[in-house]
């Protein structure tokens, strides 16, 4: 950056003035605020985790990590599992992910390949604007719009299909995995889109140039060459996006079906980590109870950073920088 | 002289480019047919009553969500209160001060903290305010707001502050500016509105957020005053009425939708036209 002379400047500055002199000036103050604001977010990042930690901890001492693969979730008998949670979490952001990768992949290569820069820009727009949507809208409309359609348009063709297969097995009514995948499909595109198309842009025109002058067609060109280069910021846009349909709460608590069970047919009702929390963690009482909603919530913590850390790194590499 | 291109290759060609376009198509029209449906349910459901009343008790119909509009309001407020100041305040850091290494790693943790899902959150601002205090209040829930905006005040802070020319900042101190004054009074004015409408969007983004305020703010069929008691907020009762059983807490549910996402891209379109239209996007 061109700001080496001002920092040399500054730095030339700060040695030359005394200490009062510089808390005179405000120097000194302006930079130890922002310093401890700066030192602030560490702490509060650690605090975060020292909190679910600690309040972990009775579920720990109780189960081990029995707790994860339990599938007993009994809050009478004081019996806690995780499992119908985690298989929960991870079917219906199977699913949202299953719809959501080609969907944005084709989108974002329509986006930074073919469309007119001015068009393209306007769609991202709307595309942004779809990202800024509350997740209580998406469960509203869930709920009324998406379910009754999928009940009545998607389901029947489905059996008629497939019904053979035990994922589409037994009768549907409409809260379900199925419901609970398909809106966060919705939800997490537009993440998928908005880092992918930067990082298609992002590839040298003499790649294209070079293709097409090899008589490579368009699509050739699009698929073999520039996807490829940019497979590690498209996988990026990937991760982040799944880490938010793991985490993603509202809008599958209201289609999900809130029934702890481990089923094997998209179809049936289900639960999920984050919808767990948010429909029971007002009225739990009981230390254990608590604590067993603070460990998956400790999980799905662990998860998400692990997913968003890879990912962050994929595409800082190829960016040269982070989004 | 053209190469000859096979058909099959000229079909693929044209296929699959389609039907990338059909996906964009396809992905755009889910914003239009949200907006449709909050319209087609919400604008009918919608009047004066909403806006002015309390809710009723369980059984009788009518009633509003004024409190929960004000709830809103103040939840938010009291989440910029804690969320701004330290996010804003460290982007100055990163962007004025910091070497190249630590402002990396901040970064990064910021974009982790980013991404830590709000249910998360929520149960972080309970165990530090609610346990301790032993009950939901308005403070609870502004912590856990006020958290989720920190990672997007630093980003946006530190982003427009960068698009500052160096040669401002030098301007400043060739006439014996300190660096404080050159920063808050020469630098900051200078990416003033790409600041705030980076603020507003990020005021828009946890405006939505219903996770963290289910088991923090709570929820409150009354009014609710000052600051530690628990308040009722729009998020939270479209997710309480969607999910009664009732037609008439239905309707009304849409129109808090529709109220919520007018407002949210209201903000979002007013504060992404600033900053595209900003001296910082021409710049970049």
């Amino acid at each position: 950056m061109a700001a080496t002379s001002y920092i040399a400047e500054t730095l030339g500055r700060r040695t030359n003035r005394g200490f009062f002199a510089r808390l005179r000036g405000g120097d000194e103050i302006s930079y130890l605020v922002t310093l401890a604001s700066t030192v602030s977010i560490l702490l509060i990042v650690g605090l975060i985790v020292f909190e679910l930690w600690a309040n972990s901890r009775p579920t720990f001492k109780a189960f081990g990590f029995g707790f994860l693969t339990s599938s007993a979730w009994d809050p009478n008998a004081d019996k806690y599992g995780a499992l119908p949670f985690i298989y929960g979490t991870c079917v219906t952001s199977f699913v949202g992910m299953l719809i959501a990768v080609p969907l944005g992949l084709a989108a974002s290569i329509f986006l930074a390949e073919m469309a007119p820069p001015k068009l393209s820009n306007f769609l991202t727009f709307l595309i942004e604007l779809l990202a800024a949507v509350p997740s209580v809208i998406y469960g509203l409309i869930g709920i009324f719009i998406l379910v009754p359609a999928i009940r009545t348009y998607l389901v029947p063709p489905l059996k008629a299909a497939f019904g053979y297969l035990p994922i589409f097995e037994g009768t549907f009514y409409g809260l379900s995995f199925l419901s609970a995948g398909i809106v966060l499909s919705v939800m997490v595109v537009p993440f998928i889109i908005s880092v992918s198309r930067e990082v298609l842009m992002a590839v040298p025109v003499e790649q294209r140039e070079a293709a097409l002058a090899l008589g490579a067609t368009k699509w050739e060109t699009t698929w073999d060459i520039v996807l490829p280069n940019a497979s590690t910021g498209i996988f990026g846009s990937i991760f982040l996006a799944l880490a938010r349909a793991l985490g993603e709460t509202m809008a599958v608590t209201m289609v999900i079906g809130n029934a702890p069970r481990i089923s094997a047919s998209l179809l049936s009702p289900g639960y999920s980590i984050a919808a767990v929390i948010a429909n029971e963690f007002a009225e739990a009482n009981g230390d254990l109870y608590i604590s067993s909603l603070i460990f998956m919530a400790l999980v799905l913590f662990g998860l998400t950073i692990v997913i968003n850390a890879v990912a962050r790194i994929f595409i800082m590499t190829t960016q040269g920088k982070g989004i | 002289m053209m190469m000859e291109i096979s058909a099959t290759r000229r079909i693929v060609n044209g296929f699959m480019l389609t039907l990338s376009g059909v996906c964009t198509v396809l992905v755009v029209s889910v914003l239009f047919f949200i907006l449709g449906y909050l319209l087609l349910h919400g604008a009918s459901s919608l009047n004066w009553d909403f806006f002015t009343k309390l809710p009723k008790p369980s059984g009788e119909t009518g009633g509003g969500m004024a409190n929960a509009i004000v709830g809103s309001g103040k939840v938010l407020l009291m989440a910029t209160v804690i969320g701004v100041p330290i996010g804003f305040m460290a982007g100055v850091y990163l962007a004025e001060y910091s070497g190249k290494t630590f402002a990396f790693a901040i970064r990064y943790v910021v974009d982790l903290l980013n991404g830590v899902p709000s249910i998360v959150i929520g149960i972080v601002a309970y165990a530090l305010v609610v346990r301790p205090m032993r009950h939901f209040s308005a403070l609870a829930g502004g912590t856990a707001l006020g958290i989720m905006m920190i990672p997007i005040a630093v980003r946006t802070t530190e982003e427009f502050l960068r698009a500052v020319p160096t040669n401002i900042r030098e301007g400043a101190m060739a006439l014996g500016a300190t660096k404080a004054t050159t920063i808050f009074t020469v630098v900051i004015p200078a990416a003033i509105s790409g600041l705030t409408s980076g603020m507003m969007l990020n005021l828009a983004r946890v405006a939505g957020e219903t996770a963290p305020l289910l088991f923090t703010a709570l929820g409150n069929q009354f009014w609710s005053s000052g600051w530690l008691a628990p308040i009722a907020t729009l998020p939270v009762m479209i997710y309480n009425y969607a999910t009664a059983p009732e037609d008439d807490l239905h309707q009304q549910a849409w129109a808090a939708g529709f109220v919520l996402l007018t407002l949210v891209l209201i903000i979002n379109v007013t504060a992404r036209l600033i900053i595209a239209s900003g001296p910082a996007a021409q710049r970049r």
